[in-house]
């Protein structure tokens, strides 16, 4: 038997798996968000139209939609910078030659993320709840004002991000232990010499060094951020008052609990298209802050 | 700043940070064994009075959580045995073997990587119903069966594999099926690990397709069991932490057993891009 045969026949299953269960589904979401796929549709398939882009058009129209979106990048624009933060922050305290025990530090700082988000939601609901909450319990001992955390429109969101930024900061912590690693120490040793403080040192070496992994690791935390679902699903059902409503929420319902499949698909293919863009535009922009 | 002062600041901030990381979890299972309604008194308590496994008993005799645990390990472990093979043998061959239209194959499947799950779950749902699969066990093992990710990861991997080897055992008349099984598979081992670890936990902490893909309660994967009965249990906080703790251990086990092949895997898949 050549190669070439025995290389199709190595990649077949594999592509047959992706191209039937992925591949061919996102190019049928484009048709399906051309149409009026609804309950009718799925009882008895006679019952499709093409509608163009009234899907799309409709979507605008509804102030639903633009909430969901504004929450949404609410969401990435307040999340993806604090999540960075004690990612970045976690990883310098353990790259640290004056920290110790360093092995059960780092695997405590990334327990949470190999844990079930659905659990820590339940968990930190719970944590977070107004009357008997840990939370509020002890910023009434220490004298500090209590917060209706999950059930202020207002105080909602921030609630999810803080979980969030608890949730994922050890994945990125891990990525810029790497990257920190990577940065060679007689760089830091000429800047000593040169009397150079800390935050100096920070800010002219360990910043720019670390800016492929800084544009990798927000990449992909933007586009992880934007496909929020399950914190609000678990915690807040979307409430209250809709203030955490994702757009991916928004697709759920739309799709399966309305079963307005054409117009759901039409959501999902907005915000893949705005994922799209922003990664497009975070690239570029990278590329402009470098020296030619 | 001392040097002692530096690092009683540094391994203080530590402390801290590993305390607002693990406490939520230690609270959990703690909360797990109070008696029913202990956990809403106040002030809240820390520690059980009474140490009680009422709420695992109530959860398994009579919340089929049982049930539920059997439906995740059978679904993660299908999904991780037959993945892993699929992964393994597209990532090899992309590696490893001559094929016309390689490269573009290769470059059409890494471009698709930027395509999130979530556009193609709706079409993928009307494929599954018309194919009688939705609410099967099937529904959620069969989409899974091989990922971009998983390919890519053991192409990196296998693309250090010295050419010679295989070359060496086609001179001497074994087939490819055969150098894959004898050489290859023995060298991708580290990888094999790394990636099935992987795949089993993503499996397992999956919520989003299983929810759409699962109907009914009696193929229900834990996080979505979990989900349900914390929308029916909201005030039985004892009962629901007893569940989060069946729900996080065993990935948390296994993660704990086999840290070091995850991290690396972490790092092999997202730095060399």
């Amino acid at each position: 038997m050549n190669t070439s045969r025995a290389a199709w026949l190595f990649i077949t299953p594999a592509l047959i798996i992706l191209g039937l269960f992925f591949l061919l589904p996102v190019v049928a979401a484009l048709v399906l968000s051309v149409t009026d796929y609804d309950l009718y549709a799925l009882a008895d398939i006679r019952n499709l139209r093409f509608v163009a882009l009234q899907n799309y058009w409709a979507l605008l129209q509804r102030p639903l939609f633009w909430s969901a979106l504004g929450h949404t990048v609410y969401f990435v624009v307040v999340g993806v910078p604090l999540s960075l933060l004690a990612s970045l922050g976690a990883a310098m305290l353990l790259n640290s030659p004056l920290a110790r025990f360093k092995p059960f530090f780092r695997t405590a700082l990334f327990a949470p993320v190999v844990t079930t988000v659905v659990a820590v939601a339940v968990i930190w609901r719970y944590l977070f709840n107004t009357k008997y909450g840990l939370i509020n319990y002890t910023l009434d001992a220490i004298g500090m004002p209590t917060v209706d955390w999950l059930g202020d429109p207002h105080w909602a969101m921030p609630t999810i991000i803080l979980f969030a930024v608890w949730k994922n900061f050890g994945y990125n912590m891990i990525i810029f232990m790497a990257g920190l690693q990577a940065i060679p120490a007689d760089l830091y040793e000429a800047a000593r010499i040169d009397g150079a403080s800390a935050w100096a040192q920070f800010r002219h070496i360990t910043l720019p060094m670390l800016k492929p992994t800084m544009l990798m690791v927000s990449i992909l935390t933007v586009s992880g951020y934007f496909q929020l679902f399950a914190e609000p699903y678990v915690m807040t059902e979307g409430g209250p008052l809709q203030s955490t409503t994702s757009v991916l929420y928004l697709m759920y319902e739309e799709g399966f609990k309305w079963w307005n499949l054409g117009s759901a698909s039409a959501v999902a293919f907005i915000l893949f298209v705005i994922m799209f863009a922003v990664t497009a535009a975070m690239l570029r922009l990278s590329k402009r802050g470098e020296p030619a | 700043m001392s040097p002692r002062m530096a690092k009683a600041v540094i391994n203080g901030l530590l402390i801290a940070a590993a305390a607002v990381a693990i406490a939520p979890l230690l609270y959990m299972v703690s909360v797990s064994f109070m008696t029913p309604g202990e956990a809403s008194a106040l002030p809240p308590p820390v520690l059980p009075t009474h140490w009680t496994l009422a709420n695992y008993r109530q959860l398994f005799l009579n919340a089929g959580m049982g049930r539920y645990l059997f439906n995740s390990l059978l679904v993660s472990t299908s999904i991780t045995v037959v993945s892993l093979a699929f992964n393994l043998m597209a990532g090899y061959a992309f590696a490893k073997l001559e094929f016309k239209g390689r490269a573009r194959l290769f470059q059409l499947l890494l471009g698709a990587l930027v395509i999130p799950a979530q556009v193609a779950m709706l079409p993928l749902f009307l494929l599954l119903k018309y194919m009688g699969l939705v609410n099967t066990y099937g529904a959620v093992i069969v989409p899974a069966l091989a990922t971009i990710f998983g390919i890519f990861l053991v192409r990196q991997y296998a693309s250090g594999i010295p050419d010679d080897l295989m070359e060496a055992a086609r001179i001497d008349g074994a087939g490819e099926f055969r150098i894959f099984a004898t050489i290859v598979m023995p060298l991708l081992k580290p990888i094999m690990v790394t990636l099935a670890i992987f795949t089993f936990l993503a499996a397992w902490n999956d919520f989003m397709w299983p929810l759409i893909a699962l109907t009914g309660q009696e193929h229900y994967t834990l996080p979505i069991a979990l989900a349900s009965l914390s929308r029916e249990h909201v005030q039985d906080s004892e009962l629901m932490m007893a569940g989060s703790v069946v729900t996080i251990l065993p990935v948390l086990v296994l993660f704990l057993a086999l840290q070091r092949y995850y991290l690396e895997g972490l790092l092999l898949g997202s730095v060399k891009g």
